[in-house]
């Protein structure tokens, strides 16, 4: 069903008792073309643009516990593609594009809200990062610009510019802004599920049937099931599906925390990081303060994070917005992060045939959940990686062209 | 996991110590007739295991010595720390740590 007024209208005579499901919750077919492993917002555009782009109808989403409860579902929503490198410049900005018109494309409102981005730069060393990234993401053609401390206090009056690290510019991305994560998941299954793909939920991937060297299927929580090409999306969970497909994938998965304050009223009208006091801070829709905490410095596979990493987010948040003291937070939450040593992901076909992995994504992927989707539905379908995610190949770590975004990508998300 | 015992100080606060990643690593004996593969392996990769897991610690805020620790990556739980010349402990295949 198209959702539109008229839609809306005709729902409202019988109450709203009549919408139909967004999707269905099919039982798995004994064989697929291809079966996306992980179903958070990467594996759901998968699947989407496999069906919609390369006319491979015949897929399943398999989803250990339910849609977008990963990293999807617990992220702090920001979207932005000013990275320093090339490759990094061409996936992200490839995904920003795509959100730009994501919400028609999908006819669900992802409420992408461009409502631009602030790194903050506290040291010279600071300006001289956003100097350098900043004009390396023009040579991209990629808007950002350059703010000095005035223009900064103009456009978030509540920021107390002079504390104990002074602001002292910032590098602004006008495109840059947020979405609404549960909406991105929902609108991609929603869609998917429209041109025919089974999404199956509670249904967890515990083996690979592999002869001689290829890919066979899966084995899972729900009996086997056949496919010819086989995508692990699987974030935080990656390397341990990798271990029993029988390679190594370089991730580290650790937690990522985030937390919420109490709704007030409109306060922050734009995103705002900060690399060096280590914080960002936005404003949802619904009036709460969205806050981005650090990860644990350990592999972990419990999903909450430290207290002290939560200490540490507070007096550089107090500091920098001195009105947040006296407001409550209402929530505390933690993902699993797969970090990779240069801050990149990893789109890469594997060593077993017809079996290709999407992750590494870490700290910062929820900004390229269509990107990725796209050009990982074109990889799995053509055999090939595209062109765009070629650099990503796992390769880079034993020929050393590493893509590094420790800058970028650090503390920002 | 907001103690930590330090083989030399005892048990401590947890945010006095910071984890430096895999331990047991050797740097391979002769890096210039290794293969391009086995060095990245040895650089880049690590492993990432849900459970077990054998690590590298340091007392930053106490004695700054180092040592490595045994730790269950699903509960955060601490299952031995041991001074880096030690033997590796033998651990109970159903010991879970104390959290
Ligand atoms: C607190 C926090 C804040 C963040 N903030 C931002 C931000 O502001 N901007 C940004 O761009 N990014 C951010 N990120 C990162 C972002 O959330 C992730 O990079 C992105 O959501 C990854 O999407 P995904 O679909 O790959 O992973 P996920 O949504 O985690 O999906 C993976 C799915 O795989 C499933 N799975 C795992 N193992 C199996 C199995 N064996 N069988 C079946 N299914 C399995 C999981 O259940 C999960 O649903 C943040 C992350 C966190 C935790
Ligand atoms: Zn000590």
């Amino acid at each position: 069903m198209k959702y539109n007024i008229f839609s809306l209208a005709r729902n409202a005579r019988t109450y709203h008792q009549d919408w139909t499901r967004a999707w269905r919750s099919p039982e798995p077919k004994p064989e697929y073309e291809a079966i996306i492993v992980g179903g958070g917002g990467h594996g759901l555009a998968t699947a989407y643009y496999l069906a919609k782009e390369c006319g491979v109808r015949s897929v399943a989403v398999l989803e250990k516990g339910w849609l977008g409860g990963g990293n999807t579902g617990r992220n702090t929503t920001i979207v932005r593609s000013n990275y320093l490198w090339d490759e990094s410049a061409a996936i992200y900005e490839h995904s920003v594009k795509l959100w730009e018109g994501l919400s028609q494309d999908l006819n669900f409102n992802v409420m992408f809200s461009q409502r631009g981005l602030l790194h903050l730069a506290h040291t010279v060393h600071d300006l001289q990062e956003i100097g350098r990234r900043g004009h390396a993401i023009w040579l991209n053609g990629i808007d950002s610009e350059f703010l000095d401390v005035d223009q900064v206090r103009e456009m978030v009056p509540l920021m107390n510019v002079n504390g104990r690290y002074p602001v002292l510019g910032a590098l602004l991305q006008r495109r840059g802004g947020t979405a609404r994560h549960d909406a991105v998941a929902w609108g991609y299954a929603r869609k998917a599920d429209e041109m025919g793909v089974d999404i199956i939920q509670n249904c967890a991937v515990t083996g690979f049937d592999i002869q001689n060297g290829v890919v066979k299927g899966v084995e899972t929580t729900r009996g086997r099931i056949a496919a010819k090409k086989v995508g692990v999306v699987a974030a935080g969970h990656s390397s341990v599906l990798a271990e029993i497909a029988g390679f190594r994938m370089p991730l580290e998965s650790v937690p990522l925390q985030a937390l919420v304050s109490e709704p007030v009223k409109p306060c922050i009208d734009t995103v705002i990081m900060s690399n060096a006091v280590h914080v960002y801070l936005s404003q949802s829709d619904k009036g709460e303060l969205v806050v981005g905490a650090g990860s644990d410095a350990y592999i972990s596979y419990a999903q909450r994070g430290g207290f002290d990493v939560l200490e540490h987010i507070m007096g550089p948040l107090v500091e920098l917005f001195p009105f947040v003291s006296r407001l409550r937070m209402l929530r505390q939450w933690g993902g699993i992060v797969d970090v990779t040593v240069d801050r990149s992901p990893i789109l890469s076909k594997t060593p077993v045939e017809n079996l290709f992995f999407n992750c590494g994504w870490g700290t910062g992927g929820f900004k390229c959940t269509p990107g990725s989707g796209h050009v990982f539905a074109h990889s799995i379908a053509n055999g090939e990686m595209h062109p765009i995610a070629a650099p990503f190949s796992i390769d880079r770590f034993h020929t050393g062209a590493l893509i590094d975004e420790g800058a970028a990508a650090a503390v920002a998300h | 996991m907001l103690q930590i015992t330090c083989p030399w100080c005892g048990p401590r606060d947890a945010v006095e110590f910071h984890c430096h990643g895999e331990a047991h690593i050797a740097r391979p004996e002769k890096p210039h007739e290794i293969s391009d593969a086995e060095w990245g392996d040895y650089i880049f990769f690590r492993k990432n295991p849900k459970g077990v897991h054998f690590e590298r610690w340091t007392h930053d805020a106490g004695c700054r010595r180092w040592f490595n620790a045994i730790r269950n990556t699903v509960t955060d739980a601490f299952i031995a720390t041991y001074a880096p010349t030690d033997p590796i402990p033998e651990i109970p295949t159903d010991d879970q740590g104390d959290a």
